[in-house]
């Protein structure tokens, strides 16, 4: 059953068609990757799922609820959670109250907030900081921040958006099984990632955008096999040139 | 609790102050100085807590203060109900202009013009129209006794306008551990992160907009009840909007006393100057403005925050287990 359900969605600004036609299911239970070149749309797609940008056409589906158009607040209620590429911490709280924040969408108590917020930093490894204001900690404090603030909400889907991005290698093996213990927890899973050894590793299903139009999907290894998709990555003719030198080194 | 029990302390010290004095001079001088704490704790909710820099908070003032005249005057109300409409119809004034701003998605720099904007409307509207007793304003028939809220020493006039402080810092105590004042504050620090978790910052903005306008609305009303007259140009003026949002940055913005702080040290510059320049009209206004430049530019989390740093150096771990608690 899928969860999220994107039908013939497109969007332009202006001459600039951001996003065209795309439609893709996210199934309940699974831990699926967007990915794509630089300016393909990835980014936009999220912003139109989550609410925060309108298409101009098509219809987006959660949990059997259309919410085509809908306010990025109350998509968060029905369950449909975002984080942002560029990090955007409540810089003048704590790590606990930026927390906490996320955490009101289920507990109206301050303390209750407060407390789950705990929680919810023990799971994405926060714990150590939770009393540090936020402005105080590095990018992959940062990005797990991001995380847990999105995860305090309790989501079904939660929309990942670069979560590994500039983070270094030793810091990337440190989040991979966060990411995948969400999955572990019940929640879907759907991220945006540039770093191809976390997709590889994760991701059951992986959809390719470029230049705002989905032009291939599967598994991770199908994918990156894929003609189409080397082109999008390095241009056009890559592909055959690419296999070309493979034949004759054979 | 703490918070709590720090207003309670705050309003014993202050309501004690007419019992052991009736000097006309102290009193008047804490009377006023409360006046501008309501003033700046108004300003403080919407602007501290919001991040929503209004530079027209006269409107609301200015509605109050019409508002509890008018219905004396014109409809022979009680003024002690007369302050609950006052109330009431600034918050409503606040309601209108913030859902009109918020709508729009009117921020920043925008938001201040169009609240200034809506004052000098306000002005010229009082300044036009009869009820309001136009440019003549409108004088309050003396009557002096406490159901009328006209009090014979200046002790009555300190312990309401302490009444109305107290009420300004509880509700500013319960936006520092709520749920409402959580949102209020992600919405000022950064507003698509808040959406993005559930918190719909039309409504946070619209609700801090009417309490803010409804606190200054109170301050209005007791304007008009000291002084027992009110016109287009003292009610919807600039000058109680600057007062309003220097007392409030001066002291730190988004906390519990900074505006009480930063109203009384203003409050004190003021008639320092007052006296040292006494004729010159508007020199304080002149202090005010140099204060503001140099607060901004070098303690830029007010004077407030200066104690605190000193209060944590001296004891750091308690002020470290402050914070967890």
């Amino acid at each position: 059953m899928s969860l999220l359900e994107v039908s013939h969605v497109s969007r332009a600004f202006g001459g600039l068609r951001a996003v065209q036609d795309v439609s893709l299911n996210v199934p309940a239970g699974s831990l699926t990757a967007l990915i794509g070149p630089n300016g393909a749309g990835k980014t936009t797609l999220f912003a139109l799922m989550s609410g925060f940008l309108v298409p101009d056409s098509g219809r987006i589906t959660f949990d059997g609820t259309e919410i085509t158009g809908r306010a990025p607040h109350l998509n968060a209620a029905l369950g449909l959670t975002r984080t942002f590429q560029i990090v955007q911490p409540f810089a003048s709280q704590t790590v606990r109250e930026n927390i906490a924040i996320g955490a009101h969408l289920q507990h109206v108590s301050r303390n209750e907030a407060l407390h789950a917020a705990e929680t919810v930093a023990k799971r994405v490894g926060l714990f150590d900081q939770l009393d540090k204001p936020a402005s105080d900690l590095t990018v992959a404090g940062r990005k797990r921040l991001e995380l847990a603030r999105a995860l305090a909400t309790k989501p079904k889907l939660l929309l990942l958006d670069e979560v590994l991005a500039g983070l270094n290698p030793q810091e990337i093996q440190d989040m991979l099984p966060v990411v995948r213990g969400l999955v572990t927890d019940g929640v879907t899973v759907l991220m945006i990632e540039h770093v191809m050894q976390a997709v590889m590793n994760l991701a059951e299903h992986v959809w390719v955008l470029a230049q705002g139009q989905l032009i291939a999907q599967g598994s991770p290894s199908e994918v990156t096999q894929n003609p189409q998709v080397i082109e999008a990555y390095l241009g056009h003719g890559t592909a055959a040139r690419l296999r070309k030198t493979q034949q004759e080194a054979t | 609790m703490k918070d709590i029990r720090a207003i309670a302390l705050f309003v014993l010290l202050v309501g004690c102050i007419p019992v052991l004095t009736d000097s006309g001079v102290v009193l008047n001088f804490v009377m006023m100085a409360l006046y501008a704490c309501l003033l700046a704790q108004a300003w403080n909710v919407l602007g501290g807590f919001g991040g929503q820099f209004s530079f027209g908070h006269a409107l609301f003032f200015g509605t109050g203060a019409y508002v509890q005249a008018m219905a004396q005057v014109h409809a022979g109300w009680n003024p002690w109900f007369a302050l609950v409409l006052a109330m009431t119809t600034s918050a409503a004034v606040g309601g209108f202009v913030g859902a009109l701003s918020f709508r729009y998605g009117l921020k920043g720099s925008y938001f201040a013009l169009v609240t200034l904007a809506f004052a000098e409307v306000f002005r010229i509207v009082a300044l036009s129209v009869p009820f309001t007793g136009a440019g003549v304003g409108l004088m309050l028939p003396l009557r002096e006794s406490v159901g009328n809220m006209q009090f014979a020493t200046r002790a009555g006039y300190v312990w309401s306008i302490l009444g109305l402080v107290t009420l300004a810092l509880c509700l500013t105590a319960w936006l520092r551990h709520s749920r409402f004042g959580a949102y209020l504050q992600a919405v000022r620090d950064n507003e698509d992160a808040a959406r993005a978790i559930g918190v719909n910052p039309f409504k946070v903005k619209l609700w801090a907009t009417v309490l803010s306008g409804g606190l200054m609305g109170a301050g209005g009303a007791f304007y008009v009840q000291v002084f027992q007259y009110i016109d287009p140009g003292l009610a919807f003026g600039p000058h109680t909007s600057v007062e309003a949002l220097v007392g409030a940055i001066v002291g730190g913005m988004g906390t519990l006393w900074g505006p009480v702080v930063g109203a009384l040290a203003l409050h004190v510059l003021a008639d320092v100057t007052r006296n040292l320049f006494g004729q010159l009209p508007g020199i304080n206004m002149v202090v005010y403005g140099c204060v503001l430049v140099l607060i901004v530019m070098f303690v830029p989390r007010g004077v407030g925050s200066i104690g605190q740093t000193w209060f944590k150096r001296a004891k750091p771990e308690t002020a470290d287990k402050k914070e967890n608690t």
